[in-house]
């Protein structure tokens, strides 16, 4: 095989490459140079995100790498293509900004945490590219004991540490059911290779190898016509093993309840990361895994109206239980639920226009949610609490800051003219398109629940009066760039939306051309 | 079409550049922040009404049959091509009236709420973000763009009333209004979804242009199940009962500026909506659904105006007062003739004015006197002449006096409810005569006119007349020339709409007769109780198989 690797295989991993470069420069970094100015090392990782960014998209828009054609390299175990540059970016952009809006918090200043951001990036970014049930699995593993760390990085800290054990917990048993799943499905198949794996399940001849291993004639074959009803079941238990893995991943119901813990518990910077980048990356996967018609037709699947359960499930108790939350973190674990249930949406249609859409739903909630959390980071820091009482005169103590948040919220309760809005049309028009009207019809009642407190918030910030309103809330130059970034891109998403929306619709091709 | 001067553009977009620019503003600068919102506003009402004028003069080339041929100053562009999105601009007699009715009342807003000192910065900036959001659904030509202006306009109602508004209620009034304007306009939103997917099968290309929706025929049933989510949704702006219910609180919490725009433009905002998105787009479910709800809007026109006798407090004695009004508007549209289009229109005009006038003149009284309650104001026209003055011709246009703009738009809707009928198929499918009891409802809902007459003559007695106490009235701020200019304003406008109609008439009759034509062509559905069991089985058949 090794005879076979061009130069566009290693062009396709470049991102990678140069994350692990980005990594070893940052652990290094402390022990070498020893800076004094300890900000610098957050600074430099954004830096290395930000010109990875630029050469991934450097590549696709001068040389075409990924292609219009979806390329299957390294032994088939990473697709290269549109969705996976889609997703690369998202996670480069998540940890630019959460780079830039933790540069000022002072016990996040050390290499380890930067690196385990980076390490966690990586994973993500192979996550998405993963076409192969081998290579999600270990690209999964790979980000969730970076994120398990850093759950837990205020070792001083007794919710941290709770946060980060809970995380690991939780997550180890539901990777373990995952696992399960998987091996379910390799004993029905003989195959890990996604594309393997759906030709078998429709009684065809694998496209990957051109000849279908002998086994899997023996136990599928039923007329050439697909799999027998005792295998059906089986496959059943696979993918419901499969979404308890992902659910996890991307804080569905009811695989959330580690969510408000472990984002109460976390250093907020990032809490912000795990709550956009690692939710996105899950929803990569779900993209590869179910929407690609992996496990079979939806139309005729009962774990399709599992996922249609899922996901409003997902939105109905989200929105429900956060407005009864006071600690603006858990109140936002809990809307990243709902978000979650809604990005959902544009799944559960299992079409080319709902995947685009939640894609684009993913990326809009990138810049959305990182430039709350980072508004929330800046606060916490001379507050020294997440309360919502802490956000009380906000906007006469610092109205740019105010502003943002506003703008941050706005987006994510989906009203003009921030990037929210669009992504919740996108969602909506894809729903009614596949014939789901009463499902966007229920996202959309939902959405104004969860309006209510998000129009809380803006009330704390505007409203109410504080003792502290004449004390501005010093914002560095680089919490300044991160969160200037974010609001650009809310607004800019906002009122022209069309080429991302294009792009992501594009992307999506790859799966529902046929 | 050659390439012109981008009117209405300048009229949407730059009120949001002065928003982006007031907030931009330094601290040291911030008392600026007035006259950029006044330049603002001005700029807009001197383009609003050019475009006014330059339609008024070209009135005789715009007379037809269809919608698109009667829009002007159309402005195009690309917006997000691959949906079928575009930024599509265009002004036919109704919108251009409109326009410029909220250009007046932006400019009335503005200059009333001179001397607010609690951050004004952000005070101007989001209400010229509420202008802009008015503005831009009148002038939208593409649903989706009207969708988006809409959601637009509500939000800073949310934040100006809860920052500057009245105290014991605006949290309460602020969360309520927002929710139940922006759940009715996304339940438009699905329906209007639903249709979008439904143009291919009518031989239309994917677009949200509603150029091109304005001229399909979509199947009967399907009209007849998507009709009213798509007009209720935005027929609660407009004050439907009995979803009017947010109205009077949200004017009574607000500060006066946004109640005069609120009162003045909003409601209309939704009245136009339901009836551009609504009525145009779907005639045959019109012709079907309407003889019920004229029935609600007779409910909204006499229940608005007896609970409005029943208030102390001046400000929810406009507020009900306006859903009565309000209630007339939708009346009219509910006629389904040419009189009652007309009737409505002008009464959104008028009505316009005209609340924005009382709005104005109770918050000129509220701020100085600190209560709006009518059991302890009397007296007050000792010192607030001007206001009384105005006060009371707005009454006489509420009452629908002859020579005055009421009466201008409430005769034509009576005439229509009276005429109106003709397209009344349920009453046809029941064995009744429309013209029977039509002339009945016109009789009913002109009581109204009495009651109307009995609370603002009470409050103008009370108020303006009663003892003047003046040990209790002492200290007060006079009334600045500011004050009165904008007053004046308003009673001008009134009075010319008045004693000559023909300055507005043309206008709106030649942006409603492309619907009313519309309407009047959907007859073909004669056959109501057929096509009604078509439609319920059809109905259920599609809820048995989603």
């Amino acid at each position: 095989m090794s005879s076979n690797i061009t130069l566009s295989w290693w062009l396709a991993i470049v991102p990678e490459i140069s994350l692990t470069v980005l990594l070893f420069i940052v652990l290094l970094y402390h022990r070498f140079v020893k800076p004094e100015d300890k900000r610098q090392i957050g600074i430099l990782t954004a830096w290395g995100a930000f010109v990875t960014l630029l050469i991934t998209l450097g590549l696709w828009l001068f040389f075409s790498e990924p292609g219009v054609e979806p390329m299957l390299i390294w032994g088939g175990m990473i697709r290269h293509d549109l969705v996976t540059l889609v997703f690369r970016v998202m996670f480069l952009v998540a940890l630019m900004i959460t780079s830039l809006v933790s540069v000022e918090v002072e016990r996040l200043q050390s290499s380890e945490y930067y690196g385990l951001l980076v390490a966690a990036t990586i994973g993500f970014s192979l996550m998405a590219a993963g076409a192969d049930l081998i290579m999600i699995y270990l690209a999964l593993e790979t980000a969730s004991i970076s994120s398990y760390i850093l759950a837990g990085f205020y070792t001083q800290n007794a919710r941290s540490s709770e946060a980060g054990m809970k995380y690991f917990v939780y997550g180890a048993f539901a990777t373990g059911i995952m696992l399960y799943g998987m091996s379910l499905i390799y004993g029905l198949t003989t195959q890990t290779n996604l594309a393997a794996i759906a030709s078998v399940l429709a009684g065809q001849t694998s496209a990957l190898t051109g000849t279908a291993a002998p086994l899997v004639t023996a136990v599928t074959l039923d007329g050439g016509a697909g799999l027998s009803t005792a295998s059906n079941a089986a496959l059943l238990l696979a993918a419901a093993m499969i979404v308890v893995g992902f659910g996890y991943k991307i804080s569905a119901v009811p695989f959330h309840f580690w969510t408000p813990d472990v984002y109460d518990g976390s250093p907020t910077a990032f809490t912000g990361f795990l709550s956009t980048a690692s939710k996105a990356a899950g929803f990569a996967i779900f993209i590869r895994v179910f929407s690609a018609g992996v496990l079979g037709d939806p139309s005729s699947s009962i774990w399709w109206g599992m996922l249609v359960a899922i996901c409003i499930v997902s939105m109905a108790l989200g929105n429900f239980v956060a407005i009864f939350q006071t600690n603006i973190k858990r109140l936002l674990a809990y809307s990243s639920i709902a978000q979650a249930g809604y990005a959902m949406i544009g799944l559960v249609t299992f079409s080319q226009s709902g995947s685009g859409a939640t894609m684009f739903y993913l990326l809009m909630y990138i810049f959305t949610n990182i430039a709350a959390f980072g508004v929330i980071i800046l606060v916490s820091n001379v507050t020294g609490s997440e309360e919502l009482e802490d956000f009380s005169g906000l906007s006469r103590r610092s109205p740019y800051l105010a502003l943002a948040m506003m703008l941050a919220i706005l987006s994510l309760g989906g009203i003009p003219p921030t990037a929210g809005f669009l992504g919740k049309f996108f969602l909506f028009k894809a729903a009614v398109d596949a014939g789901l009207w009463w499902l966007a019809l229920t996202g959309i009642i939902l959405a104004f629940v969860a309006l209510y407190y998000y129009l809380s918030i803006i009330k704390y910030m505007y409203l109410y009066r504080s003792d502290d309103e004449d004390k501005a809330i010093p914002v560095s130059r680089a919490a300044q760039v991160g969160l200037g970034f974010s609001v650009f891109f809310i607004i800019l998403l906002g009122i022209y939306a069309g080429p991302a929306i294009d792009w992501t619709n594009q992307a999506a091709a790859a799966f529902f051309a046929g | 079409m050659e390439a012109q001067f981008p009117f209405l553009s300048i009229i949407t977009l730059s009120p949001i550049l002065a928003a982006v620019v007031i907030l931009l503003l330094p601290q040291e600068r911030r008392e600026n922040a007035r006259m950029l919102a006044l330049a603002a506003m001005i700029l807009g009402f001197v383009l609003s009404l050019w475009v006014y004028i330059g339609y008024y003069q070209s009135l005789s080339g715009v007379q037809g049959v269809l919608w698109s041929d009667t829009l002007l100053f159309v402005e195009e562009a690309k917006w997000i091509p691959s949906l079928g999105i575009g930024y599509i601009m265009g002004v036919d007699g109704l919108s251009a009236t409109l326009v410029l009715l909220t250009a007046i009342v932006g400019v009335g807003g503005t200059l009333i709420s001179w001397s607010i000192d609690d951050r004004p910065r952000e005070f101007f900036a989001f209400f010229m973000l509420l202008v802009a959001g008015v503005h831009g659904v009148f002038v939208a030509v593409d649903g989706f763009l009207l969708f988006f202006f809409y959601e637009l306009a509500v939000l800073p109602m949310y934040v100006m009333i809860v920052i500057w508004g009245w105290k014991e209620r605006r949290e309460y009034a602020a969360m309520k209004l927002t929710l139940y304007l922006l759940i009715g306009s996304f339940i438009s939103f699905i329906a209007f979804l639903v249709l979008y997917f439904q143009l291919p099968e009518q031989g239309l290309p994917l677009t949200f242009d509603l150029r091109v929706w304005a001229e399909a025929n979509f199947p009967f049933d399907v009209q007849v199940i998507w009709f009213m989510p798509l007009f209720l949704g935005f027929a609660i702006l407009a004050g439907l009962f009995p979803f009017h219910n947010w109205s009077p609180d949200g004017h009574v919490a607000a500060p006066t500026a946004v109640s005069m725009i609120h009162a003045g433009v909003l409601m209309k905002l939704g009245a136009y909506a339901s009836m551009r998105v609504g009525i145009q787009i779907l005639p045959e479910g019109t012709v079907f659904w309407m003889p019920f709800v004229i029935l609600l809007t007779l409910i909204n026109v006499i229940y608005g105006s007896f609970i409005a006798m029943r208030q102390t407090d001046m400000k929810y004695l406009i507020g009900y007062s306006s859903v009565s009004h309000m209630g007339l508007v939708s009346m009219g549209f509910a006629a389904m003739n040419l009189e009652g289009f007309v009737g409505a229109s002008i009464q959104m005009v008028s009505h316009g004015v005209m609340t924005a006038l009382f709005f104005s003149v109770v918050g000129m009284v509220y701020d100085r006197a600190h209560t709006r309650s009518m059991d302890e104001l009397s007296g007050m026209g000792k010192v607030f002449q001007w206001p009384m003055v105005a006060f009371i011709l707005g009454g006489l246009v509420s009452m629908g006096m002859p020579g005055l703009s009421g009466f201008i738009a409430e005769f034509p809707i009576f005439l229509g409810v009276w005429r109106g009928g003709d397209l009344d198929l349920a009453g046809a499918a029941f064995n009744l005569n429309p013209a029977n009891y039509y002339p009945w409802i016109a009789i009913i809902s002109s009581i109204a006119i009495v009651i109307t007459a009995a609370y603002v003559l009470r409050a103008v007695g009370i108020v303006f007349f009663g003892d003047y106490d003046p040990h209790k009235w002492h200290d007060m701020r006079p009334i600045l020339a500011i004050d009165k200019a904008t007053l004046v304003g308003f009673c001008v406008i009134l009075v010319i709409i008045g004693v000559f109609p023909s300055v507005i008439a043309p206008m709106v009759e030649a942006g409603v007769a492309p619907v009313v034509n519309r309407l009047e062509t959907a007859q073909q559905a004669a056959n109501f109780m057929g096509a009604a069991q078509t439609a319920a089985a059809h109905l259920f058949a599609w809820l048995g198989g989603a």
